[in-house]
């Protein structure tokens, strides 16, 4: 058993608490995601925790019920992402040729174009719903993901023991699946907990432009909506988010950068 | 002024470690060196990788690198010690009373600056001659270690010259200032064999004429032979042997060395057969694509059951295509591969499962070409499950079987390749070639990654291993030592032709051909004098 | 400048300019992918059938859509972008004042984040692994967790809002001197700043490392040169390329952090512009907004390749 270090622990941690509270929001949240309780910006008390937002509604609810839809949302975009990123880019990387060349291009000339200027594009005709969301967040960000395993797969399809594999006659299921997958897995699982943050971002930023997450359902980058016009009134409502996902992204970076640390020291071995 | 120019008293190095999932710890790199060198001497320091040779020679600069320190002893050069010298002192020593010439020329010079700027730039910075003076030297310098037009070679950038010229400017750069000290760290093994000979010859001939002591760093005992007055003998830090150059080659004390100065010396028998060639190559060519030229031309050769061709060239020669082309991984362009009388498809995909069972191949880095995912069980196991469809106790017994071939034992089955040393890690190569019950086996440059010692273990396996399968081998080397020991058979390479083969006895004995003539002469020998006789410097 | 180089450069410039035409059809796409009809989908279920056939008529939905997208690239080329669907008015026209304000924030943000990320990344370089990289780190990795519009938000709150030094709307007008029009944009520049700041700082700083370890900087070492003329006569010259890479790259958080802010700060700018038009689903001020926002971003791409192409020596001085 590895001792982590105490960051990782930290990051874990937190993590955890965040997966948690949006897992079980239903029975945490005090109040209900959409119910008026008390008189508009009322500041922090017993009873309000974190005070009461725009219209009167209980704000540590908002936040809890608002983190289970970013972190939601963030995760099934994320998962989009991989699976068609991950799975197109070890194929690229395995078959090679023109394929590869047509499939890369094709991404090169998507990463052209700012992601967030092309989902608001896409966006500008398409319902915003949380399906449509997902799928929009994760195919445009499946581009990264598809050049990292590309990458990272070409590196290893390279290698002597591959060669030695198709020296060998191994079939193209042996060669990605017991060959290459194995030693592509971990960085890619690294770059996962990065996405995974983008994606909190992203939907929190097209949320805040209003063309993410509607009301009244709650999430991160709305409740800055709501509340933004208390700020010029010295009323710090809208900063609570800020406060949430830097947090979160701080404690998935610390979780992430172990991940990668300790992948690059096992490919060293011993020897390094 | 004293005698000496460097002594270095009890050093000590350290470095911390940071093993993966442990707590960092210091660990001993240098332990209780002691060295005397004198005004225009050189000290040979010789070891295997891993024995701190470069770090003892880094440490005449109180220089460590990437986190070493030189935590104990004493280390005094040209009287003053300099192991707890301050930063400004240190600065106004190196480049100007001990310079330093590296392994890789072509990684040490800045790829930004023409040479002249660089070999010039320590003289200048430490106003040990004037810009015009400096350069005249540097001039003076090209001439001296036979770099062409040496007037105008400075105006080059790095990326314009040549392995071999670079690194001779780098040994213009660290003579340039006059030092009383040069470090040379390797600085021929990055090159091929016939232009070592002339590097060598020209660094020789320098350090003499201008009276500097040298430490020469090197893992080849016959090259530091011919250059160093006194050599010590390194291993894990720890001297082994330290004496006159004449003692150390001819009256060896210890064990270790004993096996150095005859690890090359062994040779076996050759062996013929008459029995039809296991594989034959009848007028091969064969280019990359784009190139538009051949890499290979009309290629003819054969391997008998039982015997060893070895391929043997300098780089570019095409000996490591050839393998790929036989392998199938690059499909030739003319010719015929014949394997046990049966003709092979160009390609990889058109081959059968025979054909890839019966002729195995094993790399040189054996870090490589084992996944390091998988436990040596696995690499091995894999052949057998995958040609014989072999399962359970039975596929158990024989992992064993063959890990005790290798002399290694059933105990390595669950480690994973990064627990084993260079030499395990090669003889498991072996074994899941073996495993394939091959007819024929390509060793592409197997023990060049490996020390001396090592490699010797290694071809005495191969040899054993032949005796009792009967495989065939072609083995291919840039190393003619190697080459003596182990082939029955040799084919010269020469950019992408054959030009010279036959049985061993006749391809290593006279008349010869011209270029097979300069790279025979060019390997350097265990003994005094040997390079006077060859080079005439 | 040798042939060899030039070239490079006339492929490079052409890449460039067959990106913006594959852009500008992926723009046109990435309008048309929804499987019903435009018109439908920005009129909504409750359209009435005439409403329905005077947006078809007027987004020209009519003629397909080879025609239609043939037609917009041909008004583009000629500097016509269009009319608004919502307002009727000239697109061209619209942005004309409007880019000008989103170059003159991005410029500002540009002028000032380049010049400190580099000497910060230095620094940081310098002091390798000791506080005041550490604590660069530690700044840097926390405005990175930050959403851009969070970071306006806290801005807001704490220096105009709490301190009271800066405006929390940018509203620029023409009779505006220079310096007002600064003070006005003080905020919005200094959230751009920070956020493009993190990431250049990061990546010029492992850029930076990456050249630092290289075998010429320990052969500069030991010649015993001056650290500092280590790093200005070794380093620098091979970091040139890295750095404006990443200097580059780092202006794609600028093109996306410009739309943020300039909803944030309420600036007259062309990313209000844009996000307004999408949620009023104004297709025609879509794409042309979005067309010239990616054509800012790949001529910065372009700029930096051409860039390493020129310094980079083995090119320069061929065999």
């Amino acid at each position: 058993m590895m001792r982590l270090p105490l960051p990782t622990l930290i990051g874990l941690f937190i993590t955890g608490l965040f997966l948690f509270t949006a897992i079980f929001a239903p029975w945490i949240a005090p109040y209900g995601v959409s119910e008026v309780v008390g008189d508009v910006w009322e500041p922090a008390s017993a009873e309000y925790w974190l005070g009461t937002d725009n219209i009167g509604r209980d704000l540590l609810s908002r936040m809890i019920w608002g983190g289970q839809t970013t972190i939601f949302v963030a995760i099934a975009a994320t998962v989009v992402s991989f699976v068609t990123g991950s799975v197109l880019g070890l194929f690229a990387a395995v078959v090679g040729g023109w394929l590869d060349q047509l499939m890369s291009r094709f991404v090169d000339l998507i990463m052209a174009i700012p992601t967030l200027i092309f989902a608001l594009v896409v966006l500008s005709v398409m319902p915003v719903t949380i399906p449509v969301l997902i799928l929009v967040m994760g195919l445009l960000d499946s581009t990264r993901v598809f050049r990292l395993s590309r990458a990272v797969a070409s590196d290893i399809a390279v290698m002597e023991y591959v060669e030695s594999a198709r020296l060998r006659g191994e079939g193209r299921a042996w060669v990605i699946f017991r060959e290459i997958l194995p030693n592509a897995l971990s960085p890619l699982v690294a770059e996962a907990g990065m996405r995974f943050i983008f994606m909190v971002l992203f939907v929190s930023t097209l949320s805040f432009l209003g063309l993410g997450v509607q009301p009244p359902a709650a999430d991160w980058g709305g409740i800055v909506k709501e509340n933004k016009d208390g700020i010029v009134y010295g009323i710090p409502a809208a900063l609570l988010p800020a406060v949430a996902i830097a947090a979160l992204a701080i404690s998935v970076n610390l979780v992430a950068d172990w991940v990668l640390d300790r992948t690059s020291s096992l490919k060293g071995g011993r020897n390094a | 002024m004293p005698d000496h120019v460097l002594k270095i008293d009890n050093l000590k190095i350290e470095a911390t470690a940071y093993p993966p999932g442990e707590a960092p710890r210091r660990v001993t790199i240098v332990d209780g060196v002691s060295l005397t060198l004198e005004k225009g001497k050189v000290l040979g320091l010789i070891g295997e990788s891993g024995a701190g040779k470069s770090t003892i020679g880094l440490s005449a600069m109180a220089y460590g690198r990437g986190g070493i320190e030189l935590t104990g002893g004493e280390i005094h050069l040209n009287g003053r010690e300099i192991r707890k010298a301050k930063g400004a002192v240190l600065r106004s020593l190196r480049g100007a009373e001990v310079t330093y010439v590296a392994q890789s020329a072509a990684a040490a010079f800045n790829p930004a600056k023409k040479l002249m700027e660089q070999v010039i730039e320590a003289t200048v910075s430490h106003g040990r001659a004037s810009r015009q003076e400096a350069k005249e030297r540097a001039v003076d310098l090209f001439r001296k270690l036979g770099l062409p037009e040496p007037e105008t070679f400075g105006d080059r950038y790095p990326h314009q010259v040549s392995g071999g010229q670079l690194q001779r400017a780098m040994t213009a750069m660290a003579l340039c200032p006059q030092p009383d000290l040069v470090i040379f760290d390797e600085p021929t093994t990055a090159l091929d064999v016939t232009t070592q000979l002339g590097v060598l010859a020209a660094i020789k001939g320098a350090i003499r004429d201008l009276g500097v002591a040298a430490l020469y760093i090197t893992h080849d005992l016959a090259v530091v032979a011919q250059i160093a007055d006194d050599i010590m003998v390194l291993r894990h830090g720890k001297t082994v042997e330290y004496g006159s150059t004449r003692q150390i080659i001819t009256e060896p004390q210890q064990d270790y060395t004993r096996a150095l100065v005859s690890v090359t010396a062994k040779e076996h028998a050759e062996k013929t057969s008459d029995q039809p060639p296991v594989l034959q190559v009848t007028g091969l060519s064969a280019e990359y694509r784009g190139m538009g030229r051949d890499v290979l031309s009309d290629i003819n050769i054969a391997i008998q059951p039982g015997t060893t061709l070895a391929v043997v060239g300098e780089s570019g020669s095409g000996k490591s295509t050839l393998a790929r082309v036989i392998t199938g991984l690059l499909p030739q362009k003319a010719g015929q591969v014949l394997f046990d009388g049966r003709a092979l498809s160009r390609d990889l995909k058109g081959r059968s499962r025979e054909d890839l069972q019966e002729l195995q191949m094993i790399y040189q880095m054996a870090d490589t070409a084992m996944n390091p995912r998988q436990t040596v069980g696995t690499i091995i196991g894999r052949p057998l499950q995958f040609y014989f469809g072999m399962k359970g106790a039975a596929l158990r017994d024989r992992i064993v079987q063959l890990l005790d071939e290798i002399e290694l034992g059933a105990g390595f089955m669950d480690r994973y390749p990064a627990e084993l040393s260079g030499g395990q890690k090669q003889r498991v190569c072996i074994a899941r070639a073996l495993a394939a019950k091959p007819k024929l086996i390509i060793c592409d440059e197997v023990t060049s990654a490996l020390d001396p010692l090592v490699a010797e273990g290694i071809l005495q396996l191969l040899y054993d291993l032949q005796q009792r399968e009967q495989v065939s081998y072609m083995f291919i080397t840039h190393d003619i030592a190697t080459v003596k020991a182990i082939a029955d058979s040799i084919a010269v390479m020469h950019l992408g032709k054959v030009v010279r083969y036959g049985q061993k006895s006749k391809v290593l004995s006279p008349p010869f051909d011209d270029y097979t003539e300069m790279l025979l002469r060019s390997v350097p020998e265990m003994r005094l004098g040997w390079m006077e006789e060859v080079a005439q410097v | 400048m040798n042939a060899l180089v030039l070239k490079l450069l006339v492929q490079r410039i052409a890449l460039g300019l067959l990106l913006i035409f594959l852009v500008s059809i992926m723009i046109f796409l990435g309008t048309q992918i929804l499987p019903g009809d435009v018109a439908q989908s920005i009129l909504g279920q409750t359209a009435t059938p005439e409403s329905l056939a005077n947006l078809r008529e007027e987004l020209g939905l009519n003629v397909p859509p080879l025609e239609r997208y043939l037609n917009w690239l041909g008004g583009v080329v000629r500097g016509d972008l269009g009319t608004s669907l919502t307002n009727g008015r000239d697109i061209g026209a619209s942005i004309a004042d409007r880019l000008g304000n989103t170059l003159f924030l991005a410029m500002w943000a540009a002028i000032i984040s380049v010049p400190l990320a580099i000497t910060l990344g230095l620094v940081s370089v310098l002091y390798r692994g000791r506080w005041p990289d550490k604590l660069i780190s530690a700044v840097t990795l926390s405005a990175i967790s930050v959403p851009e519009f969070m970071m306006s938000y806290i801005l807001m709150y704490y220096v105009a809002v709490q301190l009271g030094w800066a405006p929390s709307v940018a509203m620029l007008n023409d009779r505006m001197s220079l310096l007002d029009k600064l003070h006005a944009i003080s905020l919005p520049v200094a959230v751009l700043v920070m956020v493009v700041l993190a990431h250049m700082m990061r990546m010029t700083r492992a850029a930076l490392l990456n050249v630092m370890q290289s075998a010429y900087i320990e052969t500069a070492e030991l010649k015993g040169l001056r650290r500092a003329s280590v790093i200005w006569r070794h380093a620098f010259p091979n970091s040139i390329a890295p750095i404006v890479n990443v200097v580059m790259l780092n202006m794609a958080y600028l093109v996306v952090g410009v739309v943020v802010v300039e909803v944030v700060f309420v600036y007259p700018g062309m990313g209000q512009y844009l996000v307004d038009h999408v949620a009023k689903r104004d297709v025609p001020v879509v794409q042309a907004c979005g067309l010239i926002f990616a054509a800012v971003y790949i001529f910065l791409n372009m700029f930096a390749d051409i860039v390493s192409i020129l310094a980079n020596p083995r090119l320069r001085h061929p065999k």
